[in-house]
């Protein structure tokens, strides 16, 4: 035991068990920009399952999932009912539904009403995650102008996950970051373009200690 | 104490009650949405804890009612997704129409938008009067809403839309008469439309259907449930009939999967295949 506790906080794996399995990312008004930002870190053994909700209109395209996949090392896709979370994926919710994870680690959707006016919703998918992962989630609040998020950071917080912030003042619209950080115990603020390398840091960490 | 623990035993003994109580069975519904209606019914009603609504579930029929509600509440529209009403009016009416009779069944129709816009389809495509429309639900407060055929006027910007783009050939006006904050459908679409209460947890098939909606319902079922009822959908199928699931719904993971052919995907229009 003495020797968890002098690890850093750096070194969020132990071995080979993961101490985080998955990331979930809620982000809205300038969320193209930012996560084209953080998806390109991601290379191809990254071992975390990563899963978005980017607020847009109910227009039943997958432009975002295509677009990312084109950055990204890691297969992109809008999953369907059912199917299983699998690490080394991204994962983005698709238009005008809520997604959520069940505890089987699977994928479930709803078409319950709007939460903070929005369908997918941020506080949706974090609280599902939440009771999923427990202490194995990351949950990640990025620009916005709304507070959907907040909430559902509060509660991966109680259930013993880790929260991350965008540095509002690297945001393009600062009230969504603003809002987690008023509401909830953060643990980390970061700076936009240190978003990335940081999720990626826990990785390399990993390795460090195998 | 665990608190996803607690928070799975207290929702067992709730649903435990309200089967007891009511015999409705919620078990099988998928957990992370049911979670959610449930913690949001215990701050709508200013409780403490899940555990504080069994008493209430137990004892006061109206709570219930509350309940039942908010496990119905969905967002729906008329013509939503209108690619897949077009595909809908393209492709599989022409099927439809080298029936004499056509039995439609639109299971868990919830407060009955999307049978109208069936309704509309099947008239403008001069289907409707050889068309039985069942449509079934097991929320009578859903039914009666359906029934009535009447919507917030406000709606009727957005159901235009969807109804333009879903291929519609007349102006959707045709089809309401706006008073003060209601639409009221218009009554001849309902001369071919069955509301009856259908619960899809017990219930069996009640006809025989050329083409069976369901559209969104699935998504709230665990994998058993959804099994169970993709099977009743099956059965109640004619040869080369048609099902319809929401976009996101899919065979893919379901024992009626070799009973069915992608008729169209994107779209998730399934059809029985022709051997089996």
């Amino acid at each position: 035991m003495i020797h968890l506790i002098n690890i850093s906080i750096q070194s969020e794996f132990i071995g080979e068990v993961l101490m985080y399995e998955a990331i979930v990312i809620g982000v809205s008004a300038g969320g193209l920009h930012a996560l084209s930002q953080i998806v390109p870190e991601f290379e191809k053994d990254y071992p975390l399952a990563i899963i978005i909700v980017q607020h847009r209109l109910n227009d039943h395209n997958d432009f975002l999932a295509e677009y990312l996949n084109k950055l990204s090392e890691l297969e992109v896709k809008e999953p369907q009912s059912l199917e299983s979370v699998l690490p080394s994926h991204i994962y983005v919710a698709p238009a005008g539904y809520h997604l959520l994870i069940e505890r089987n680690k699977k994928f479930s959707f709803s078409v319950d009403p709007p939460v903070c006016y929005s369908i997918p919703s941020i506080d949706v998918l974090f609280q599902s995650a939440a009771i999923c992962y427990q202490e194995k989630l990351i949950g990640v609040i990025l620009t916005g102008a709304n507070s959907d998020g907040s909430d559902g950071l509060k509660t991966i917080k109680e259930y013993g996950g880790l929260t991350v912030v965008q540095d509002p003042s690297t945001a393009e619209v600062d009230f969504m970051p603003k809002a987690a950080i008023n509401n909830t115990d953060i643990d980390h603020i970061i700076p936009l373009k240190q978003i990335g390398l940081f999720l990626k840091q826990l990785e390399f960490n990993r390795v460090k200690h195998e | 104490m665990n608190k996803v623990e607690t928070l799975e035993f207290e929702v067992n003994m709730l649903l435990e009650a309200i089967l007891f109580r009511y015999g409705y069975d919620f078990r099988h519904y998928a957990r992370a949405s049911l979670e959610r209606r449930v913690l949001n019914r215990v701050q709508l009603s200013g409780l403490d804890n899940i555990s504080e609504m069994i008493p209430l579930i137990m004892h006061d029929p109206n709570f219930f009612n509350l309940f039942l509600k908010d496990m119905s509440i969905t967002v729906t529209e008329m013509f939503r997704d209108p690619f897949v009403f077009k595909q809908i009016r393209d492709s599989v009416f022409t099927q439809l129409k080298t029936y004499s009779r056509v039995n439609i069944w639109h299971a868990g129709c919830a407060t009955g938008e999307e049978v109208y816009s069936m309704a509309i389809m099947l008239k403008e495509e001069g289907l409707l009067k050889r068309t039985q429309i069942y449509a079934t639900d097991f929320n009578n407060h859903s039914l009666e809403i359906a029934a009535k055929g009447i919507y917030p006027a406000a709606k009727m910007k957005l159901f235009t839309e969807n109804y333009l783009n879903s291929g519609g050939k007349n102006s959707f006006a045709d089809y309401y008469q706006a008073k003060y904050e209601c639409a009221k459908l218009t009554e001849s679409l309902k001369e071919h439309i069955t509301f009856a209460n259908h619960n899809l947890i017990k219930d069996q098939v009640f006809a025989q259907m050329h083409l069976v909606m369901c559209r969104n319902v699935l998504i709230y079922f665990d994998q058993n449930l959804q099994n169970r009822v993709l099977d009743l959908f099956k059965q109640s199928l004619i040869h080369r009939g048609f099902l319809i699931l929401g976009d996101k719904e899919s065979l893919d993971f379901s024992i009626v999967n070799d009973s069915f052919d992608k008729y169209q995907y994107p779209e998730r229009i399934y059809r029985r295949s022709t051997y089996v």
